[in-house]
């Protein structure tokens, strides 16, 4: 058995920008996931962050294949997903699965809490006849927190926080091995939100899951993560150990990102350097060519515009790509490289 | 150093004070029973300085300013009085208000989206205001004055922004045209509600720096509303920690902090993922407060937060509200001093008794 869960090589996924009009011709594409390398490893929880329109959700999305790839390919446990029917595909439904970000939009209304939790054991065929499915909603909800109790109750009975511990328990309804966590506590309060990371903390003991942890907030990734990721522009430009990204990062985007999250602690607020980046993100139908950073990088040097810089290693188990660490990549062909 | 972290004149402590709130009450009629949403908060802000007012959803940290400035819905009773520049503002008229929002106390909010108007050019909405409030000779003195603004806020090519609707912006561009018009009035107060709670981190620290600059360089008082806790390190002077409708805690940035004295903000810090965590740190647990703030409309008797405080309190903090007093002599970031105050029956505070701070 590998030690790999999940694997990503060269993943893309490019959405068609259509005119108006009746023949809706296609004018371009958006490059949300655009080549990315990446490995999840059983039992780790690996952070993904980066700002908004970096696509960090459609990665996670496309991981799931709950958007379909446009190259490269996805492995799940050794099997290229990219590749499933819609019977397996099933099957990676129960093993694989998404934590949401808003427990408001993310619940049925009219479904009570414990149609909700029961709704992957029957698709599923898991915990057959009503007793036994019942049996499992009570168990699952106990092992989240909430009052068994609870399960003839709707969701606007319960509080934020008690809603997102819900959705956590139709994830882990069908007993799987890795979960994708978009932002599942980006909507909490800070005292409500700890409540969460501390009970899926918790449960990855508890349970053995592998996590990806999407998130626009580094302080939580930091504190949940094993490795960190960072994206930019449809790329993973900086992968390591979660220590080592957050105090040592090798990007000058990831160096920007990390200088410009604020401490809530004022001494230290007051001596730091923060690195303010020029300008906007490029949009993602327009990637700069050679490193897609270049355009706001205050470091940009000569190679940039004309190699596409692969992951490699600064320190060991921690890759950035970046031509301050070495010139290697794919070389731009001429009649696409843009203005340095 | 002054009012304020960086280089504004006049000391906080002594300059006549550019905002005073004083017990300020918000009620709302609503189907589920009255809700008290703000429940007597006091404050001041002096010219050049910056008070935070951090809070969880429900604490009546938007409300109480949006009561300030005659925002919230007829139908909500508010009490106590609010002097800017030593006039009520609670006691004005809607023109009058409407007078002081636009020339006075400059306001930028969440959502830049619902604070532009999408149909109009980004030009014509800050000119709007210029040649309302006579600030202005003509329409091409307000175009120039427009796209200095533009300027100011460190928006590229000022001049063809004029031109551009909100939707041809990003949202960190939206947010500068929202300060521009906020500024646009010169004002002595700025308020701002969740001004970069919408933005990515990178644009958020230039809108803070934006603002901090301007601060200082105008001596502008700024009240910033947000509920988060490294915003507020990072910009403020003095902060004040707001639940159930009441200010459980204020003091000097650094004091409240690093000796937090109510159950409830050392609740909050100990709470917050930290980036810096030392190795291994990430597998220290959070140490979270139980349950969620409560309801406006069922608010606890006694002190609001006892339902969740992890003090073992007597019963005393069931039955009696505490007031807020001194726990310390505490001090802004500049040295000047201004009270640490906390509202507990609990002697919790960490170094209020020997440290000597």
């Amino acid at each position: 058995m590998s030690d790999v869960l999940v694997r990503a090589r060269g993943l893309q996924v490019h959405f068609p920008v259509r005119a108006r009009g009746l023949r809706r011709r296609r004018t371009g594409e958006v490059r949300a996931v655009d080549g990315v390398d990446l490995e999840i490893r059983r039992g780790e929880t690996l952070g993904l962050v980066g700002e908004s329109g970096c696509g960090k959700s459609t990665l996670g999305n496309a991981l799931l294949r709950l958007v379909e790839p446009t190259g490269g390919r996805v492995e799940f446990d050794g099997t290229d997903v990219t590749a499933l029917r819609a019977r397996e595909l099933r099957a990676l439904r129960r093993r694989a699965v998404m934590v949401f970000q808003d427990p408001y939009a993310s619940l049925d209304p009219r479904a009570t809490v414990g149609q909700t939790v029961a709704e992957p054991l029957r698709v599923h065929g898991l915990h057959p006849g009503a007793a036994a499915r019942a049996a499992r909603v009570a168990e699952l909800l106990e092992l989240v927190g909430l009052d068994p109790a609870a399960a003839p109750r709707y969701p606007h009975e319960f509080s934020g926080g008690q809603r997102q511990r819900v959705g956590i328990a139709r994830a882990l309804a069908g007993e799987p091995d890795f979960v994708v966590c978009d932002e599942a506590v980006a909507s909490l309060d800070v005292s409500v939100q700890a409540q969460v990371l501390n009970l899926l903390r918790e449960l990855q003991q508890r349970l053995g899951l592998t996590y990806l942890f999407v998130s626009h907030d580094l302080a939580a990734v930091r504190h949940v993560s094993d490795r960190i990721a960072v994206m930019y522009l449809g790329r993973v430009v900086e992968v390591g150990d979660a220590d080592a990204v957050s105090t040592r990062p090798q990007h000058p985007y990831a160096q920007a990102l990390l200088s410009a999250v604020p401490l809530p602690d004022p001494a230290a607020e007051r001596r730091r350097e923060r690195i303010v980046l020029r300008g906007e993100v490029p949009s993602a139908t327009r990637v700069p060519s050679g490193c897609r950073f270049r355009t706001r990088c205050p470091r940009a040097f000569a190679p940039c515009p004309d190699v596409d810089p692969a992951l490699q290693e600064a320190e060991p188990g921690h890759r950035a790509a970046c031509h301050l660490h070495g010139v290697v990549g794919t070389p731009v062909p001429a009649e696409q490289r843009g203005p340095a | 150093m002054s009012a304020g972290r960086t280089g504004h004149a006049g000391r906080a402590g002594d300059a006549q004070p550019v905002l005073e709130v004083q017990d300020l009450r918000v009620e709302l009629d609503t189907p589920r029973g009255t809700a008290s949403i703000v429940n007597g908060l006091s404050y001041s802000v002096a010219p050049g300085e910056t008070v935070a007012v951090v809070g969880e959803s429900g604490s009546g940290k938007s409300v109480s300013v949006m009561a300030l400035l005659g925002l919230l819905p007829a139908h909500a009773r508010v009490g106590g009085r609010a002097l800017f520049r030593g006039r009520d503002l609670l006691a004005m008229g809607e023109p009058e208000l409407r007078q002081v929002r636009g020339d006075g106390i400059g306001m930028v909010f969440q959502d830049p989206m619902t604070s532009l108007n999408p149909v109009l050019t980004v030009g014509r909405q800050i000119t709007e205001g210029l040649l309302a409030h006579g600030r202005v000779a003509g329409g091409r003195q307000a175009r120039e004055r427009a796209a200095q603004l533009l300027a100011d806020v460190g928006l590229p090519d000022p001049r063809a922004a004029l031109g551009r609707f909100p939707h041809e912006l990003s949202g960190g561009m939206r947010q500068r045209v929202v300060i521009a018009i906020a500024l646009s009035g010169d004002p002595a107060l700025l308020i701002a509600d969740e001004a970069t709670t919408a933005l990515d981190v990178t644009v958020q620290a230039q809108i803070l720096e934006l603002v901090d600059g301007l601060r200082a360089e105008h001596g502008t008082g700024v009240v910033w509303i947000t509920h988060d806790l490294g915003v507020v390190a990072g910009t403020a002077d003095r902060v004040l920690v707001l639940y159930g409708g009441r200010c459980v805690e204020d003091g000097g940035v650094d004091d409240v902090f690093e000796r937090p004295a109510h159950p409830y903000t050392q609740g909050l810090l100990g709470a917050l993922p930290q980036l810096h965590d030392g190795p291994g740190g990430r597998r220290s647990e959070l140490v979270a407060i139980a349950g969620a703030p409560p309801p406006p409309t069922d608010l606890p008797p006694g002190c609001v937060f006892h339902p969740r405080c992890p003090v073992r309190g007597d019963e005393r903090c069931a039955l009696e509200q505490p007031p807020l007093v001194p726990v310390a002599l505490g001090a802004r970031p500049d040295g000047t001093a201004v009270p640490h105050r906390a509202a507990t029956f609990h002697d919790t505070a960490p170094g209020t008794g020997g440290a000597g701070s």
